[in-house]
């Protein structure tokens, strides 16, 4: 990371520069038709809105995808077969780590995106570092706590109520996994190609992948933890 | 390295599957040595499998539909002639055999048949119609046809390599967990559907992202043609339900491979919620197919007219009104399964309401012939032939959805002969009519009219003499999926039914015939206007077939019927528009990601 930052009032005039109607930033019908944000009769919009609005479709399939689990959770919470019930095997101490941590890491992953948009290589890397150190934990956490139960004999064999719990969480706890391999990827884009167009339409992307894997969490923490712990 | 596979997961003992797998084995070595001694392998290479160009991948998925199409006739032949011989006898086909042929007919027909081709209008059409050179993720959409390609082959393995699941085309469980299906094709549907379903699902987002938001200047919503309209609402369902099909095969995967209870009937799993969440996505699946072809439609019938579409906005709204609705309907699929009388009154009622959109649409359709100069050409034939198959279906849809009456119909040859009168009526005449009409936009000639109208006559007659016995069959208390018949009352209608089979060979026939025909005679039919039908939005401004790049300046839309308008003016000003100014541009660069994705090495798929 040798090469020299320009100063960010500098970075700033470029970014107007490349990105001069701030797409994407502008609420619909404020003013005349933005060109290139690809509303109205203005004529396609530019990559860079195209990446970031394909990709958000993209999760909202994946949203409906958790909805399926959510349901499937909802529908078979107390069929326990005889086997332990919900209450029995939330942890709820850990489980409040689990979401600060990665409450946290939402966090720094958004610094980040702030440290791309100065296009400063460094805080980048470092928060991206950071955030993924943080989704670690939080993976490691849900790990413990999935072998902890199986060693007390519950797993998802075990009856409905398990089968849906162990497959939400476990799902989610999937998408936090690849999201942190998808993250060292892009540590390794940013290091080595550093911020071309391509690369930062890709943080966008991972931005919005992580931070809907944390409102995915909220829902799992709520539904599944804290009302469970109450059952 | 092949697990669990060895020699007895081939039929060797089975004369039918051996013979039909020896010349499709066959058969694709012919190609193969044909397409490496007459040295096309670059061509092929360079100018279909690696391009990232919408009008071929579009081209591809429709080749690929078709071809499913034929091997899931192929199953329909078989089913139909079972029946009619094994009546108060064995027939030729065993249990086992039929009962996996009907489940490949209908997995073969709906999603690697149908959806291919729709897919395939979308992608064709939806950029050129909309004024722009491609859609929003070229590469993307390679990967996703070919992870529908390689969907499609797993199927077709299985019919020489174990065998194929004998579940329906729905796999309700617990039938389809491993307690009472052990073998692998169940699993054999699972991995194919799942794959093609991602495919889907890409292909999906990518429509959904190229109309909202890379029109050209001037193509406002308002102005955009019906078929856009439709292809965006056939997407928006693809990605509201899509993942949900997703969801439901990965909770049963993992019930088969790790013994997990979501839809065991042991140890709290719950069968229902299968049933419940497949249908979440199977209505709308339904409709993803059928709203392109009302666009198809809504294209033919102002062309054919010489009139503007009528009633351009309700049909808009209609369309989205029954995008929206087709997401509230799906436990008409189960009202026997116990819902009780008020959650059943609810989706009855919701059902029936979706006709009302559909009545719209009809009438638009009428609307715009009224009055109007209609040219009865081959794809005018199988529009109208649509609005009256179409409408029947419609109705006893609706006599359906009537619970009490849908108590002694449910599950019987009258749901067999419903479905099928708007699949059919609806969907497929829609991909013959659209075939007939774009196809010389797509590949610069024309078909030959005579057999094109032979070919819909055929099909016509031949569907009405096949699917009208169902009806009776059914009110005669004949349930679907039977492998042999001991009640000799159904024995002539039977008969009828596979009469109208026959038929409809002889339709396949005509329209190949048409193919050969028009190939031969491709300089005499040759289009060298771009615009042979006086054709009314941009894909016909275009020459035919259009240059990669579609248009070499973006047009600006100044109204609806972007092209109309243009000729319109041309005519009043006796001249042509100023030249414009042309400019450098920028195209996606061809890309093998899409078909390493698909069909790299990834681990054996059966048990
Ligand atoms: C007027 C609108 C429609 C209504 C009210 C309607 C109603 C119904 C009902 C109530 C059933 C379930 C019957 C039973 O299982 O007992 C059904 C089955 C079915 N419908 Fe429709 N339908 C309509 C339009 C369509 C369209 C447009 C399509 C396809 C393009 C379609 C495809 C099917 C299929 C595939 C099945 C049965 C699938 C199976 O059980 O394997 N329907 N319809
Ligand atoms: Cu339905």
């Amino acid at each position: 990371m040798t090469n020299i930052e320009l100063p960010a009032s500098q970075e700033a005039i470029r970014r107007v520069r490349e990105d001069p109607h701030r797409l994407g930033h502008r609420a619909h019908g404020a003013d005349e038709p933005v060109e290139g944000a690809g509303h109205g009769a203005t004529g396609p919009a530019s990559k860079r809105i195209l990446v970031g609005y394909g990709f958000w479709i993209f999760l909202l399939s994946d949203i409906v995808m958790f909805s399926c689990f959510f349901a499937a959770f909802a529908v078979q919470r107390d069929a326990t077969a005889g086997g332990p019930t919900i209450g029995e095997i939330v942890d709820i101490p850990r489980v409040a780590f689990e979401t600060a941590a990665l409450l946290l890491s939402s966090y720094t992953c958004m610094l980040s995106f702030a440290a791309v948009n100065a296009r400063n290589r460094l805080w980048t890397e470092i928060f991206l570092f950071i955030t993924g150190l943080l989704g670690l934990v939080f993976v490691l956490l849900e790990l413990q706590e999935f072998i902890e139960l199986a060693m007390r004999g519950i797993t998802p064999q075990r009856s409905g109520m398990l089968t849906s719990f162990f497959g939400l969480v476990g799902l989610h706890g999937l998408h936090v996994t690849l999201g942190g391999m998808w993250l060292a990827t892009m540590m390794a884009q940013v290091l080595i190609k550093g911020f071309r167009r391509e690369v930062v339409h890709r943080l966008i992307c991972f931005n919005l992948f992580w931070h809907a894997l944390d409102i995915v969490w909220i829902g799992i923490f709520t539904i599944v933890y804290l009302m469970g712990s109450g059952a | 390295m092949f697990g669990k596979l060895d020699l007895s997961a081939i039929p060797l003992s089975q004369p039918i599957p051996l013979i039909t797998s020896a010349v499709v084995i066959l058969l694709a070595l012919g190609v193969l040595v044909l397409i490496t001694v007459k040295g096309w392998w670059p061509y092929l290479w360079r100018d279909w499998i690696t391009s990232v160009d919408h009008k071929r991948i579009g081209v591809m998925y429709c080749l690929l539909g078709v071809l499913m199409l034929i091997r899931g006739f192929a199953d329909a032949i078989m089913m139909r002639t079972q029946q009619a011989v094994a009546i108060n006898a064995p027939g030729y086909l065993p249990p086992e055999h039929y009962n996996q042929i009907f489940t490949a007919h209908g997995t073969i027909m709906i999603l690697f048949g149908a959806m291919p081709l729709v897919l395939g209008f979308m992608n064709f059409l939806v950029p050129l119609q909309l004024g722009v050179r491609d859609v929003a993720f070229p590469t993307f959409n390679s990967v996703g046809f070919w992870l529908t390609a390689s969907g499609a082959l797993l199927v077709n393995v299985s019919l020489f390599i174990g065998e194929f699941a004998r579940t329906g085309w729905l796999p309700y469980p617990p039938l389809s967990e491993t307690a009472y299906t052990p073998g692998v094709g169940v699993d054999y549907y699972l991995w194919a559907v799942q794959i093609s379903g991602v495919g889907t699902l890409i292909t999906g987002i990518n429509i959904v992202t190229t109309v909202l938001k890379m029109r050209c200047r001037g193509m406002g919503y308002l102005r955009m043609p019906v078929f856009c309209w439709t292809a965006l609402a056939s997407s928006l369902l693809i990605v509201a339900v899509f993942p949900v099909l997703t969801a439901t095969l990965a909770m049963l995967t993992l019930d088969r491979y790790l013994g997990f209870h979501y839809f065991t009937n042991t140890a709290g799993g719950n069968p229902m919620m299968f049933v419940n969440l497949v249908w979440a996505w199977g209505h709308p699946e339904v409709y993803i197919l059928v709203l392109p072809a009302f666009g198809i439609f809504s294209e033919i019938f102002p062309t054919f007219s010489g009139k503007p579409l009528f009633g351009y906005r309700s049909m808009v709204a209609a369309t989205l009104f029954i995008c929206v609705v087709s997401l509230m309907v799906w436990l008409h699929h189960f009202f026997t399964m116990g819902a009780g009388a008020a959650v059943n009154t609810f989706f009855g009622i919701s059902s029936s309401i979706i006709a009302v959109g559909t009545g719209v649409k009809i009438y638009n359709w009428i609307f715009t012939m009224y009055g109007g100069r209609v040219r009865f050409e081959t794809p005018m034939l199988w529009s109208m032939g649509f609005i009256f198959t179409f409408i029947i279906g419609g109705l006893t849809g609706v006599l359906l959805a009537v619970p009490p009456a849908d108590f002694l119909t449910h599950n019987s040859m009258f749901l067999v002969a419903h479905f099928h009168n708007v699949i059919v009526g609806g969907v497929v005449f829609a991909i013959f009519a659209g075939l007939e009409f774009w196809f010389p936009k797509v590949f610069g000639f024309r078909l030959h009219e005579g057999w094109g109208k032979t070919a819909f006559w055929l099909a016509f007659i031949g569907f009405w003499v096949t699917f009208a016995p169902l009806y009776i069959l059914g009110l005669q208390g004949m349930t679907r999926r039977l492998q042999h018949i001991n009640f000799d009352v159904w024995a002539p209608w039977l008969y009828v039914s596979v009469a109208g089979v026959g038929i409809l060979v002889l339709g396949v026939i005509a329209q190949v015939t048409q193919l050969v025909v028009s190939i031969r005679n491709r300089e005499k039919l040759r289009d060298v206007t771009g615009d042979p039908w006086d054709g009314r939005s941009l894909e016909w401004a275009t020459p035919s077939p259009p240059p990669f790049f579609n248009f070499a300046v973006m047009p600006n839309v100044e109204g609806e019927e972007a092209y109309w308008g243009i000729k319109l003016r041309a005519v009043e000003t006796q001249q042509l528009s100023p030249e414009p100014a042309y400019e450098p541009i920028e195209m996606p660069l061809n890309s093998p990601v899409g078909i390493y994705t698909a069909f790299s090495p990834r681990s054996s798929v059966s048990r």
